[in-house]
């Protein structure tokens, strides 16, 4: 533990610490644009220079000096100030002056240090220089004459996305920041660069022009887009979500968020459902609210206790909670939420529960992923098994093979596998410290005893540790099996209800389901095609509700802006819906439908905690059977209604999963 | 006058074959096994009694250099030499003449050298556009595999010991320790950051020693003759002997060996032919290639050719490519010139030189023409030394000192310059009377 002094406050930090995190230890700002905390250290920008004594007589790049003892940092000598003029002056004299009309006016760190650690006028009356653009895919918007080389996005793409499709090219003032080949940057986590990029040269390109950022109200919410939960504000203005960018949370998503948590916002105003609509000769036809809760009524009185409710991939704890009260008043507990008809044993969670928990996979030394594409199920768990091979572990997977943006030694496709292990692969297991299993969708049909056998053989649960882990895709997949959204038989044994609420079901087979079919949701997607009676609900935006993600981590969103229309909070419509049929359900209000599930199920109360599940699982056929051909989501940017919705998303489809070319449009 | 006796490289003007049959029988190759066997910490005595500093410009102690590197490499990080023979610093030309006439010199150092810290093997860089010597110094290397000398059990030492050989791509910038590194590595060639230096982790993350071509080259005879040999030519701190390339405005331009710290009236007068025109038509020298400051005439001609004696008149030895100008050269385009080179070779890498070397460049240009204003002297001044010691590498030094050595020497010829341009109204203007 080095101590040292910075402007003579003493401070102590770890071992390995530079000079810049003991300034910041000791309350000193320090400039900076190329280094980040997340990426290696470039010490290229030059300026975060300090005097340093001992050492030599010329200012130091304080991002990449080890700290150490008995030095003494000087952060406000007139060496530094001219260190640090100089170096400003320097990023600024090729630096084209069009903050008016730059996106990053408003958030532009170069913006603020210039006004900060500059000198306020420039000497350079020569030509400035000016860049191509680049292109980089339907995500980023490249300016480059005002990139600062900085090289932030290329480190990002190299270390944590994993794709070495942005780099420098040419050397001096030539130097140019480019994707090669001018290709789409193929990375579904691209977007971070924008975030990354200190100054206007990497923008968002869905955003382009939309606001400035002091006009956006910043709502703090949780990502729907799969189950990982990633932590994101909101920025919208009036009533519309303008864009979406990742908050810090190191336990869940680090400060990253991929493509599809970024640029689903413009699927939030298309394709809503505005109004309830109620199908009659085929048709759907628009209705009141007192009308098609009319037409409900009639149904479910018909019905009795025969009523079941299938909740989508995106609801709420308290959508789901406030139709299963409903469904109690009735007295059905024909809940499902896993659409696709899996139907796994859910007797312990913990055994389909991610229990390493995400951040934990970074301490992993041997890791088998059987039948999970986690590029796409799951990009921020798999951004930190590449953190994991950092520190050495061995990546092995069961499955067909597809590009991870790491080296993974496949061994197959066939579960038996599992219990069939290639002598090498076993020994290592057997020798890990901390192995890791990681079971996805695919794989829990089939899999899913076999791989709480290779969790009992390989003793992945140990003091301390807990190896076994299940990826989900669904933000509401937790919750509802904590809800009790399950059936033995899954889905199938809900199809024969005569009435049946989908919570914003969209990928449900809707063609199993012979009864009257009401849907509640907010986008006219694949279940209105198929319903009888339409109410319309809110998205996760539009709502304050609470979600549990893969790792059993209990999160809360609050509402960013107002639904269109008629929409209405999904649980004041089962509320209003209660009293039509007869079965008031005992809560009126947001609070007291919250206190009510938490009566039922406590862990929903502990926001931002992990739900302790007891490791207890059940025993189940140890044989893995079968072979997996594929894995689940066939297409990343287009997996649930709202994406669905998004031309930037459609977008992203076209032309990074089914490989359409865009013609730029002639300048 | 260096004795003939006393030259190491006996070959460098190419008169006899650079083969190894020919080397041989000038003594190289002579008994290496013997010379190993001193043993390696021996050897770096030997290198470091000698005085020996190296001959790349920045003329680090040699011995104490390679006595950085760890004496128990482990198996999987072993050490590395690497030698820089990417010579690009304008008017150096001494490697070349190293690797075409006399490569067996610089093979055998490298063994010798590689031995006494411990290395696996040598990597020797040489410059892109070197085209003929790489394929000399391929040869050569082919050549010395093909005896037994390199390789396993290299000159039956028992140690084993490959050398090579990898070509640059023409940047200049290479030539910088850590870069030449990364382009060894397969990387674009940008200078790293320091710390790790490079005997801590160096190529492949792995301790290595880069050596320039002549501090290896003349190992083998160090070893042979003896530290005290050597180090009775020159003055204290400043010993032995080393390639002089003088350019320009000589009689008979040369590369040629003689003892350091010799005057430059003695350099030019015994081996080019005296300054063209006579001395009093010298008007300045660039003393160690094109990133020292240039040193006016009054002030050189009796200095001593050493790192010590160039660094009291404001320069430095760098390389020993002395650049002579007589007074028919148009000092600020030279100047401009070298400003130039400087920009069009910055890595791009970190911001001020960067940016700094394409702004000083172009001010340059306009004091070229004297399309400028006297202040702007001060500005280019200025930010002279705003890129000076700011950067990752050396090179910002390098483009800021030659602009430095000109305000320094020459600014009323770049003041007359601007005068003269806007029709000589500029003079100074009168003060008022009090």
């Amino acid at each position: 533990m080095p101590k040292l002094k910075v402007d003579g406050i003493e401070v102590e930090v770890p071992q390995g610490a530079t000079v810049l995190q003991a300034c910041e230890a000791a309350g000193k700002e320090i400039p900076r644009f190329c280094y980040h905390e997340r990426l290696s250290i470039a010490g290229n920008c030059r300026m975060c220079l300090v005097e340093v004594k001992p050492g030599p007589p010329k200012p130091q790049a304080s991002c990449a000096l080890p700290a150490a003892d008995n030095q003494e940092v000087f952060t406000t000598t007139p060496m530094v100030k001219n260190a640090r003029e100089g170096v400003m002056e320097f990023l600024l004299i090729n630096h084209p002056l069009d903050c008016p009309i730059c996106d990053q006016g408003g958030e532009c760190d170069l913006q603020d240090q210039s006004v900060a650690y500059g000198k306020g006028h420039s000497r350079y009356t020569e030509n400035k220089r000016a860049v191509t653009e680049k292109y980089m895919g339907p995500i980023v918007k490249t300016i480059m004459t005002r990139c600062i080389q900085c090289t932030r996005c290329v480190r990002f793409a190299e270390e944590v996305a994993g794709v070495e499709e942005i780099g420098a090219i040419y050397r001096g003032e030539d130097m140019q920041i480019t994707s090669y080949l001018e290709q789409a940057v193929t990375s579904e986590l691209s977007g971070n660069v924008v975030d990354l990029c200190p100054v206007g040269a990497l923008t968002s390109k869905p955003y382009a022009y939309e606001a400035r950022p002091w006009e956006l109200k910043k709502t703090l919410t949780i990502d729907v887009q799969d189950a990982v939960g990633t932590n994101i504000r909101l920025d919208s203005r009036g009533r519309q979500v303008l864009r979406c960018v990742p908050r810090i949370n190191e336990d869940v998503n680090e400060e990253w968020a991929h493509d599809k948590t970024r640029h689903h916002v413009d699927g939030l105003i298309r394709r809503r459902l505005d109004r309830p609509y109620v199908r009659r000769d085929g048709k759907l036809a628009p209705v009141s609210w007192d009308e098609a809760f009319a037409v409900i009524k009639d149904r479910v009185a018909a019905a009795g206790s025969n009523v079941a409710a299938v909740a989508g991939d995106l609801v709420d704890c308290e959508t789901m909670y406030a139709a299963k009260a409903l469904l109690a008043k009735l007295g059905s507990t024909k809940l499902e939420g896993r659409q696709t008809g899996m139907a796994y044993d859910t007797s312990s969670l913990a055994a389909v529960n991610f229990n390493t928990t995400i951040a934990g996979v970074e301490q992993a030394d041997a890791i088998l992923l059987v039948g999970t594409n986690l590029r796409w199920e799951a990009p921020l768990v798999n951004t930190r098994i590449r953190k994991a091979i950092k520190k050495g572990a061995k990546v092995f997977a069961i499955g067909p093979e597809t590009e991870l943006t790491y080296k993974v030694e496949w061994l197959g496709s066939d579960l038996s596998l599992l219990g069939n292990l290639p002598e090498a692969v076993a020994t290592l297991f057997g020798e890990a410290k901390a192995p890791l299993i990681i079971v996805g969708g695919a794989a829990l049909k089939g899999g899913h005893g076999a791989t709480l056998d290779f969790a009992k053989r390989f003793n992945l649960v140990r003091e301390g540790w807990n190896g076994y882990n299940v990826v989900h895709m669904a933000a509401s997949r937790m919750g509802g099996l904590m809800l009790g959204y399950a059936q033995a038989g899954g889905i199938a044994d809900v199809t024969d209800a005569a009435v049946t609420f989908f919570l914003g079901a969209d990928e449900v087979d809707y063609t199993k389901f012979g009864g009257f079919k009401v849907y509640v949701g907010h986008h006219g997607d694949a279940g209105v095609d198929h319903a009888d009676v339409i109410l319309p609900g809110v998205t996760y935006a539009e709502k304050s509700g609470t979600w549990v993600n893969t790792e059993g981590r209990v999160q809360r969103g609050e509402r960013a802006v107002f639904a269109p229309g008629d929409a209405r909070e999904d649980w004041t419509i089962f509320r209003a819906l209660s009293e039509v049929l007869g079965a008031t359900l005992p809560f009126d209000s947001l609070a007291g439908l919250r206190e009510a599930m938490a009566t039922e199920v406590p862990a929903l109360r502990q926001v931002n905690t992990l739900v302790a599940f007891d490791w207890n699982p059940p025993s189940l056929d140890t044989a893995g059977q079968g072979s997996l051909s594929g894995y689940p989501i066939k297409d990343f940017y287009l997996t649930n209604a709202i994406c669905r919705a998004s031309p930037t998303m459609q977008r992203c489809s076209a032309e990074l999963v089914h490989g359409e070319t865009f013609a730029e449009a002639a300048e | 006058m260096l004795a003939d006796k006393d030259r190491i490289f006996t070959n460098v003007y190419g008169f006899q074959p650079w083969n190894l049959e020919a080397a041989l029988k000038r003594g190289d190759w002579d008994n290496t096994k013997a010379l190993m066997a001193l043993g390696q910490d021996a050897i770096i005595d030997v290198i470091k009694a000698s005085g020996l500093r190296g001959r790349g410009g920045a003329g680090f102690p040699t011995g104490t250099k390679w006595s950085f590197m760890p004496k128990e490499p482990k198996p999987d990080r072993p050490n590395f030499l690497v030698i820089n023979a990417d010579e690009s610093e304008p008017g150096s030309c001494k490697d070349r003449e190293i690797i075409r006439h006399d490569p067996h010199k610089l093979i055998e150092g490298a063994l010798i050298a590689g031995y006494a810290m411990r290395a696996r093997a040598a990597y020797i860089y040489i410059r892109g556009e070197y085209i003929r010597e790489a394929e000399t110094l391929f040869a050569a290397v082919a050549e010395a595999y093909d005896k037994g000398l390199i390789g396993k059990n290299a000159s039956g030492s028992g140690y084993d010991f490959d050398v090579f050989v990898h070509r640059g791509a023409g940047a200049y910038i290479c030539g910088e320790e850590t870069a030449m590194l990364e382009s060894l590595e397969g990387k674009k060639g940008q200078p790293r950051l320091k710390p790790p230096f490079p005997a801590g982790a160096g190529l492949y993350g792995c301790p290595t020693t880069v050596n320039n071509v002549e501090s290896i080259a003349v190992a083998p005879t160090i070893l042979r003759r003896g530290a005290a040999w050597f180090s009775s030519f020159g003055r204290e701190n400043n010993k032995g002997t080393k390639l002089y390339q003088i350019s320009g405005h000589v009689n008979k331009p040369c590369v040629v060996e003689d003892a350091m710290g010799l005057s430059f009236r003695e350099l030019i007068e015994t081996h080019c032919g005296g300054i063209r025109g006579g001395w009093d038509n010298l008007l300045a020298v660039i003393p160690g290639g094109s990133s020292v400051p240039l040193v006016p005439a009054k002030d050189i001609i009796d200095a001593p050719m050493d790192f010590d004696g160039l660094k009291a008149v404001g320069s430095g030895l760098g390389t020993a490519a002395v650049i002579v100008m007589d007074k028919s050269t148009d000092i600020v385009r030279a100047i401009s010139r070298i400003s130039y080179f400087y920009k069009h070779e910055s890595c791009g890498q970190c911001t001020p030189c960067r940016e700094g070397t394409g702004w000083m460049w172009r001010v340059m240009e306009r004091l070229r023409t004297g399309d400028a204003d006297i202040a702007e002297i001060d500005t280019l001044q200025q930010v002279t030394k705003q890129v000076e010691g700011h950067t990752i590498c050396a090179l910002g030094d390098a483009a800021a000192w030659p602009i430095q050595g000109l305000i320094r020497h020459f600014r009323p010829e770049i003041e007359r310059r601007i005068i003269e341009r806007s029709g000589g109204d500029l003079a100074p203007m009168q003060e008022a009377a009090e």
